[in-house]
């Protein structure tokens, strides 16, 4: 492997909470996303699940309230290197709006888009059994614009990039379909313990 | 009611959103780490530098990519971090890179503290497409600070190549000595300063007075709009962009963090 001359990077601080390759941003809070911010207000947001499933539906924004809240706690790591440490969302499981619509036994995989067009791609298994949330709340309040707002999806075990901002649905299907960044580069899975960055890591 | 879906049918949302995949990346390209070497560093202003690398097996890149580099500690303690490419495309296995000496950064910091011709960094690119401009639109370039990297290896593309396909560069800088690349503008380019500017030139942000008169010039087609900068300067510019009539699907924006 390669040294590289007098490079000896910052005091380093053993931080098992921390995957490989990523630092604490402690309060920072970085904006990564390629498209405009939209002004979606919540009474114009929706969200919708359907392809490969029983009953593709609709939800707006009392309809989706209407589910049973539930929350995450912890971490989340973003590819460009910050990890971030016991942030809350509040919102609600994807496991309930997945309940409603009941996908097909064939599904695998999910397209997960934005109110913008943004795409991302999930295995199912990735966003089922607690695992995933749509969440409208940071801190306890309104989740703002730039970071997603009015809601987002929240997958905090893979790399943020999954973690579609503006959610407007879901596509369920039998087969795995890259997504906007997996077209541009990225990994298909992104799982940032095993350092999944860029197709071929 | 059960749905039935053409399986083979890819999913398109049903939002547009700036053309995505427009160009395809080289999936063995981006993920191969190799060797490059410094072979000359040309400061810029005060706080930034520009830094070329030789590059063994360079695949050629379009203006706007970048591409990662990774520093390796003798430890082995990496830290990768991604870079603009600032110099056009050419055939010479040399490409460029400006850094702008973060405070405190580890990764700018070893560059303009210890690296020297003749030091070896690993590369791996180029890794995205997104924001490439191959030279075939019309295109409105917006960019603050470090984020007018990508944007002048559209310019100087453009200029090697004696296209007359319409070009415009809006820059802001806090100051004059802090404009980067600063004598190689001409006519497509209005510099915007924020601490201070040359006598006769207004000291303030960008605004819509500076990019309304871009977007009523409108060229056939209409403009491919890029935006690179800092967050709060990519949200600024965007919001005028909008303001100003640009489709939002026709803005692509590369924000450094
Ligand atoms: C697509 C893209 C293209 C880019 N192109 C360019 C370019 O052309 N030119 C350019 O100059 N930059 C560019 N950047 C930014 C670049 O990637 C780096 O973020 C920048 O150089 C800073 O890296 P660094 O290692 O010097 O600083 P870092 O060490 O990452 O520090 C950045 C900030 O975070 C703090 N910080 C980070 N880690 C720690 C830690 N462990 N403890 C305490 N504080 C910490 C630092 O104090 C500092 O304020 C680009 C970014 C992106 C995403």
């Amino acid at each position: 492997m390669h040294v590289t001359r007098g490079f000896t990077g910052r005091p380093r601080v053993p931080n098992a909470a921390l995957p490989p390759g990523q630092y604490d941003a402690g309060d920072d809070w970085p904006v990564l996303s390629a498209e405009v911010t939209p002004e979606l207000t919540p009474e114009e947001w929706s969200f919708r699940i359907d392809g490969l499933v029983e009953r593709p539906h609709t939800w707006n924004w009392d309809e989706a309230h209407a589910l049973p809240a539930s929350a995450y706690e912890g971490d989340i790591h973003c590819v460009t290197s910050w990890s971030k440490f016991g942030v809350r969302f509040g919102g609600v499981s994807l496991d309930a709006f997945l309940d409603v619509v009941r996908p097909h036994g064939s599904a695998t995989h999910v397209v997960a888009y934005a109110h913008t067009g943004y795409t991302t791609n999930l295995p199912l298994a990735d966003v089922t059994g607690g695992r995933a949330w749509i969440a409208w709340e940071y801190d306890g309040r309104p989740l703002a614009p730039e970071h997603g707002g009015p809601a987002r999806l929240i997958v905090p075990h893979l790399y943020f990039w999954k973690s579609a901002k503006w959610i407007a649905g879901l596509r369920i299907l039998d087969h795995d379909e890259p997504g906007f960044w997996e077209s541009n580069g990225y990994h298909p899975r992104g799982n940032p313990w095993e350092e999944q960055r860029y197709s071929g890591d | 009611m059960t749905e039935t879906l053409g399986t083979a049918q890819p999913f398109t949302p049903p939002t547009r959103f700036a053309v995505p995949g427009r160009i395809a990346v080289d999936d063995q390209v981006a993920s191969e780490w190799q060797a490059a070497t410094i072979t000359e560093v040309r400061r810029e202003t005060p706080r930034a530098a520009t830094f070329r690398l030789a590059v063994p097996v360079w695949p050629g890149h379009l203006p706007g990519q970048h591409l990662m580099v990774r520093l390796r500690a003798r430890d082995g303690y990496v830290a990768q971090r991604h870079y603009s490419i600032a110099s056009a495309p050419d055939d010479t296995g040399h490409i460029e890179l400006t850094l702008d000496h973060v405070e405190g950064g580890e990764v700018s910091g070893w560059f303009h503290t210890v690296a020297e011709p003749g030091d070896t960094v690993e590369v791996r690119g180029p890794v995205s497409g997104f924001f490439a401009w191959p030279g075939d639109r019309p295109a409105l370039l917006l960019g603050a600070g470090s984020g007018v990297v990508p944007l002048m290896s559209m310019v100087r593309h453009s200029r090697a190549r004696g296209s007359d396909v319409p070009l415009r560069l809006l820059v802001s800088a806090r100051s004059p000595e802090e404009l980067l690349y600063a004598r190689e503008y001409g006519p497509e380019t209005t510099a915007v300063f924020t601490r201070s500017a040359p006598a006769g030139v207004p000291v303030g942000r960008m605004s819509l007075a500076h990019v309304a008169p871009l977007l009523a010039e409108r060229p056939p087609g209409g403009w491919e709009a890029y935006v690179c900068g800092s967050n709060g300067f990519a949200e600024h510019a965007s919001r005028l962009l909008v303001a100003a009539g640009q489709p939002v699907d026709r803005i692509r924006i590369e924000r450094f963090g």
